[in-house]
C-alpha cells in the first residue's frame, strides 16, 4: 500500500458513497449536492490516471456547468414556497434486485476478463498532445462537436422559450 | 522587401474586397453608411498593390516570378493517377503586379465615381458589395498560378458580371442582358473546362509552370501535337467568351444595360481583359496553328466590331463595340506573338476606355439618362471637364502620338506587319490597319455629335450641368494616365520605353520546334536556360529583324490612317461637307447591315435559339404520340389485368389481411399491458435483455 | 489485490454505473433521472481514461472522454429545456405521469 493506492481508495470511497447518496437521497437539492462530491471524486480518479486536462475539464464542465444547470432545473420546476421538495420513488425492491443482478454480472465481467495491461509512461502533461491530436487527427469530430454545441444551444433556447400567445 | 512579404501583401489585397463584400452585404440594409467600408477596403488594396508594383519593378524587375503555393488537397496514392495533390498558389511577376494596380485603381475610381452616379439608388449598398466581390474575383484571376483557381475565379467574375448587368432587374431588358451574358459566357467556358480537363488528364496538375515544364520536356497531351493545338484552342474559347470575341461577342453590347460605372470597370477595363490575360498566361504552350486561329479571330473581331460601331447611335453601344474591337486587337497581338504589345494595349486601353465610359456616364447623367447621341450636341460648353477628358481618351484610342494608345496600338500593328512579312498572312495587318481608320472615325463622330455643334434637344441641353467633383476627379486621374510618359520617354517609340524593354518579357515557348512558326524556332542557347524561361525571348533574330524593318512603315501608316479617320469624321459631321443621311441612303444595304450589327442576333435567334426550340418541339411531338402511345397501351393492358387482379384481391387477399389484422389486434390487447408508458419500466426491460445476452454469450 | 491496477478502476466504474442505473429506475423526478444518467456517463468515462492509461493506446481514450463530457453538456442543456417545457404543460416533472403517448 503506497500513497497512490491510499489516495485511490479515498477517491473511490468518495465516489461510491456520494453516488449512493445521490440515488437514495429524499431531498432533490441534497441529491444535487451529493452529485457535486461524486463529480469531484471522479475528477480525482482522472488525475490519478494521469489525465490532468480531463480532470480539470470534469470540474469545470460538470461542476461549473451541468450541476448549475441541474440546480436551476430543480429551482424552476419545484415550487420553493411549497415545502414538498422531496421526490418520490417507485418499486424500490424489484428494481434493487434486478440492478443487483446486473451489477453482479458486470463485476464478474470486469474481474474475470484477462485485460491487456501495459501501462506506459505518463507524459508530464497531456495538454500539448491532446491539443495537437484534436486539431489534426480528430479535427472533423472537433468541428462537428462545435456544431453540435451550437445546435444544442439554439435548440435548448427554442424549446424552453415561452410561446408567444 | 522579401518575397514572402510580397506574397503576404498580395494575399491581403486579394482578401480585402471580399471582406468588404461580406460586411456590406450583411449589414448594408441596417447601416447605410457601411458602403464607406467597402471603399476603404479597395482604397487600401490599391495602396498595397502600388507598393507591390513598386518593389517588383525596382528590386525584382528582372527576377523570376515570385511563386507561393501550398497543397490544398492531398489525395495520396490513387490507382491509375499515382500520387496526386492539388496545389493552390499565387504567382507574382511584373505582369501580375501591373494588372493588380490596374484592377484596384480602376475599381477604386469607379467606387468613388459611383458615389455620384448611383446617388439615391434604392440598392446603393448592395451595389457596393457587388463591386467588392467583383474586385475579389478579378484579383484572383490576376494572381493565380494554376488553371483550377483561374477557372474558379473566372466563373466568379462571370457571376459578378451577371449580378451587375442585371442590377436594375426591374427592367426586363437588363434582366435579359444578364442572362444573355451569362449563357454566352458558358459556351466559351465549356471549351476552357475541356481544355483544363485535357491538361489535367495528362499532367495531373493544374499549375501553369509544371504543365509548361512537362511540355518542354517533350510530354505532349496524348502524345500528339494536334491535341496540344486543340487544347490551346479550347482554352482560348474561354477567352472568346469572356473577352467577347467573334462569334461570342453578342453579349457585350447588351451588357450596357448595367450601370455605367460598372460598364467602365467590368465591361471595358478589367473583366473583359481577363481573356487576354489568360491567353498571356497560357502563351508558352500555344502552337503555331493555335496562334494563327487566335490571330484571325482577334483580327476579324476587331474589324467586325469597328464596322458596327460606325453606325450606332447609343453612346454606350458605340463604346461597347469599340471595346470589342480593341479587345480583338489585343487578342490578335497575342496571336501574332506580339505578346508584350498585347499586354501593353490591355493596360493602356484599360485607362482610356474606363475614362470613356465614365465620361459617357457623366454625359448620360447630365442629359437625364438620355443615351441617344442624336439628342445631344453642343455639350462642350456645359460639361467642360467631361469634354476635355473625353477628348483625351478619344485621342488616345484613335492612336494619336503623345498619347498612350498610340504607343501600344502602333506596337501591335507593327507586330502584325512583321508577322505578315514572315508568314504571308496579310489579312491580319489589313484588318489591323483598316480598324485604325474606322476607330478614329467612329470615335470622332461620337465626340463631334455629342459635344460639338448646336444642341439638338434644347430643353435637355438647358438642364444639363457639369457632374459633381466625385465624378470629375476620377475622370481627370484617368486622363492623366492616358498620356505617353508613364510608359516611355520617347512619345514615338513604345519599344524603347521601359514598359516594353524592361517590364514585360515575352515568355519562352515550350512547344516543340516542329509545331512552332519558323521565326519562333528556339536556338540551342535559349533551350539551355529553360529555368530562366521568363528571361528568354521567344523570337529568333529573324523575327527581331523583321520587327525592326517594319517599325517605320507601320508607324507612318498608322499615323496616316488615324489622321484620315479623324479628317473623315470632321468632314462629315463637323463641317458637314457630306450629308451622312444621303450617304446612308446610297449605301443603304451596307448601312443597315452595320446598324443591325451584321444581323448576328437575328442569325443566332434563327439558328441556335430556333434550333433549340425546334428540337424541343420535335421531342414534344415524339413524347405526345410515340412515348405517350406506348404508355397508354401499357395502361390499357394494365387495367385489364388489374380488373382480374381486383377480384382476386377482394376475396382472397382481403380475407387474409383482415384475418391478420384481427390476429394482431388480439395479440396487441395482451401486449398492451407491457407498454406502460413509463421510462423506468423500459430501462428495466433493457437491463434484463442485457442480462439474457450475457447469459447466452457467456463471455467469462 | 490491494495494489491498484486496471481492474480496480473497472470495478469502480461498474459500481458507479449500477448506481446510476438504480437512480434512473427508481426515481420519479425527471431531474433525478438526469442525474442518474450523468453518473452512468461518468462511469463510462472512467473506463475510457483507465483503458487509455493501462492499455497504452495513446491519447484516444482521453479524447473520447472529452467528447463524452461535451455531449453530456449538450444533453443536459437540451434535457433541462425539455423538462422545463414538460413542467409548463403538466405542472410537475414526474416521469411516470408523462405517458400521453401511450394511448
Amino acid at each position: 500500500m503506497n500513497w497512490y493506492d491510499i489516495i485511490f481508495y479515498l477517491f473511490a470511497a468518495l465516489v461510491l458513497v456520494s453516488g449512493f447518496l445521490v440515488v437514495t437521497a429524499k431531498n432533490i437539492v441534497h441529491a444535487a449536492f451529493y452529485l457535486l462530491f461524486t463529480f469531484f471524486g471522479v475528477a480525482g480518479i482522472y488525475a490519478l490516471l494521469g489525465a490532468d486536462f480531463i480532470s480539470i475539464v470534469q470540474i469545470m464542465v460538470y461542476v461549473g456547468g451541468i450541476l448549475v444547470l441541474i440546480l436551476f432545473g430543480v429551482m424552476l420546476t419545484n415550487k420553493i414556497t411549497n415545502v414538498d421538495i422531496r421526490t418520490g420513488t417507485v418499486k424500490v425492491l424489484p428494481a434493487a434486485i434486478v440492478i443487483g443482478i446486473f451489477a453482479g454480472a458486470l463485476l464478474a465481467l470486469m474481474v474475470k476478463t484477462g485485460w491487456y495491461s501495459n501501462p506506459g509512461q505518463i507524459p508530464e502533461t497531456t495538454l500539448p498532445v491532446l491539443g495537437k491530436t484534436l486539431i489534426t487527427q480528430y479535427v472533423l469530430i472537433f468541428e462537428l462537436l462545435g456544431m453540435l454545441l451550437l445546435v444544442a444551444l439554439i435548440g435548448a433556447a427554442s424549446i424552453a422559450r415561452r410561446d408567444k400567445e | 522587401m522579401s518575397e514572402i512579404t510580397l506574397v503576404n501583401l498580395s494575399l491581403i489585397i486579394l482578401l480585402l474586397p471580399i471582406i468588404g463584400f461580406t460586411v456590406v452585404i450583411f449589414f448594408g440594409k441596417r447601416f447605410f453608411k457601411i458602403f464607406w467600408f467597402e471603399i476603404a477596403m479597395i482604397g487600401i488594396a490599391f495602396v498595397l498593390a502600388s507598393i507591390i508594383l513598386f518593389v517588383r519593378l525596382t528590386t525584382y524587375v528582372d527576377a523570376a516570378p515570385i511563386v507561393f503555393q501550398f497543397t490544398w488537397i492531398n489525395f495520396g496514392n490513387l490507382p491509375l493517377l499515382g500520387h496526386l495533390t492539388i496545389d493552390l498558389g499565387v504567382k507574382i511577376d511584373n505582369m501580375a503586379a501591373i494588372m493588380m494596380v490596374v484592377v484596384t485603381l480602376i475599381s477604386f475610381l469607379v467606387h468613388i465615381y459611383s458615389l455620384g452616379y448611383m446617388k439615391g439608388d434604392p440598392r446603393f449598398t448592395r451595389y457596393y458589395s457587388y463591386l467588392g466581390i467583383f474586385s475579389f474575383s478579378m484579383l484572383g484571376i490576376v494572381l493565380t498560378h494554376n488553371l483550377l483557381m483561374m477557372y474558379i475565379f473566372w466563373e466568379l467574375v462571370g457571376l459578378s458580371s451577371y449580378l451587375l448587368i442585371g442590377f436594375w432587374y426591374e427592367k426586363k431588358s437588363a434582366a435579359d442582358a444578364g442572362k444573355k451574358a451569362f449563357l454566352t459566357n458558358r459556351v466559351g467556358d465549356i471549351g476552357m473546362f475541356l481544355g483544363i480537363l485535357i491538361l489535367f488528364t495528362n499532367y495531373h496538375t493544374f499549375t501553369f509552370d509544371t504543365i509548361f515544364h512537362s511540355i518542354a520536356g517533350g510530354h505532349l497531351p496524348f502524345d500528339s501535337g494536334a491535341w496540344l493545338t486543340a487544347t490551346g484552342i479550347l482554352l482560348f474559347m474561354g477567352a472568346v467568351g469572356k473577352s467577347a470575341q467573334f462569334p461570342l461577342h453578342v453579349w457585350l453590347p447588351d451588357a450596357m444595360e448595367g450601370p455605367t460605372p460598372v460598364s467602365a470597370l467590368i465591361h471595358a477595363a478589367t473583366m473583359v481583359a481577363a481573356g487576354v490575360y489568360m491567353i498571356a498566361r497560357i502563351f508558352p504552350m500555344l502552337t503555331a496553328d493555335a496562334l494563327l486561329v487566335i490571330a484571325l479571330v482577334g483580327g476579324f473581331t476587331s474589324f467586325l466590331a469597328a464596322t458596327i460601331a460606325i453606325t450606332q447611335n447609343d453612346i454606350k453601344k458605340v463604346l461597347a463595340y469599340s471595346t470589342i474591337s480593341q479587345l480583338g486587337y489585343m487578342v490578335m497581338a497575342m496571336g501574332v506573338g506580339a505578346y508584350a504589345y498585347g499586354f501593353f494595349h490591355l493596360v493602356t486601353h484599360a485607362w482610356f476606355k474606363a475614362l470613356l465610359f465614365l465620361g459617357s456616364g457623366s454625359v448620360i447623367q447630365a442629359m437625364h439618362h438620355e443615351q441617344d447621341i442624336r439628342e445631344m450636341g453642343g455639350l462642350r460648353k456645359k460639361l467642360p471637364i467631361t469634354y476635355y477628358t473625353f477628348l483625351t481618351a478619344t485621342l488616345a484610342i484613335s492612336g494619336v502620338p503623345f498619347f498612350s494608345g498610340f504607343l501600344s496600338k502602333d506596337g501591335l500593328l507593327l507586330g502584325t506587319y512583321a508577322f505578315a512579312s514572315l508568314t504571308g498572312h496579310v489579312l491580319i495587318p489589313i484588318f489591323g490597319f483598316t480598324v485604325v481608320i474606322l476607330t478614329a472615325f467612329y470615335m470622332f463622330r461620337l465626340v463631334i455629335i455629342t459635344f460639338h455643334g448646336e444642341p439638338r434637344n434644347i430643353e435637355k441641353y438647358n438642364h444639363a450641368h457639369e457632374s459633381p467633383k466625385v465624378m470629375t476627379i476620377p475622370l481627370i486621374v484617368l486622363a492623366v494616365l492616358s498620356f505617353f510618359f508613364w510608359y516611355t520617354g520617347n512619345p514615338f517609340s513604345g519599344e524603347s520605353g521601359w514598359f516594353i524593354s524592361k517590364w514585360i518579357h515575352t515568355p519562352h515557348s515550350v512547344v516543340p520546334d516542329s509545331l512552332r512558326f519558323n521565326f519562333m524556332r528556339s536556338t540551342a542557347e535559349a533551350s539551355a536556360h529553360l529555368e530562366n524561361a521568363h528571361e528568354v525571348i521567344t523570337h529568333s533574330p529573324m523575327y527581331m529583324e523583321a520587327l525592326h524593318h517594319s517599325h517605320y512603315p507601320a508607324m507612318i501608316i498608322s499615323i496616316l490612317f488615324a489622321g484620315l479617320g479623324i479628317l473623315l469624321a470632321y468632314v462629315i459631321y463637323q463641317w458637314k461637307k457630306v450629308d451622312p443621311d444621303k450617304l446612308a441612303e446610297r449605301y443603304s444595304w451596307l448601312y443597315k447591315f452595320s446598324l443591325n450589327k451584321w444581323y448576328f442576333d437575328e442569325l443566332y435567334q434563327a439558328t441556335f435559339v430556333a434550333g433549340t426550340l425546334g428540337l424541343g418541339k420535335v421531342l414534344a411531338w415524339f413524347d405526345t404520340y410515340i412515348v405517350d402511345g406506348i404508355v397508354n397501351g401499357t395502361a390499357w393492358v394494365t387495367r385489364k389485368v388489374s380488373e382480374f387482379s381486383g377480384l382476386f384481391d377482394t376475396y382472397v387477399v382481403d380475407g387474409l389481411v383482415n384475418f391478420t389484422a384481427f390476429f394482431s389486434g388480439f395479440v396487441g390487447l395482451g401486449l398492451k399491458k407491457i407498454q406502460t408508458g413509463r421510462v423506468q419500466t423500459y430501462v428495466v426491460f433493457a437491463v434484463l435483455s442485457i442480462l439474457i445476452l450475457l447469459l447466452i454469450l457467456r463471455p467469462f | 489485490m490491494l495494489v491498484v491496477g486496471l481492474t480496480h478502476y473497472l470495478v469502480l466504474s461498474a459500481f458507479l454505473f449500477s448506481l446510476g442505473l438504480y437512480g434512473i429506475v427508481t426515481r420519479k423526478n425527471a431531474i433525478m433521472v438526469l442525474m442518474g444518467i450523468e453518473l452512468m456517463l461518468n462511469a463510462a468515462n472512467i473506463n475510457f481514461v483507465a483503458f487509455s492509461r493501462y492499455g497504452n493506446y495513446g491519447i484516444g481514450g482521453q479524447l473520447a472522454a472529452l467528447f463524452v463530457i461535451i455531449l453530456a453538456a449538450a444533453e443536459a442543456a437540451i434535457a433541462l429545456a425539455i423538462v422545463l417545457n414538460i413542467y409548463k404543460t403538466f405542472a410537475n416533472v414526474d416521469v411516470d405521469d408523462i405517458n400521453n403517448l401511450k394511448e
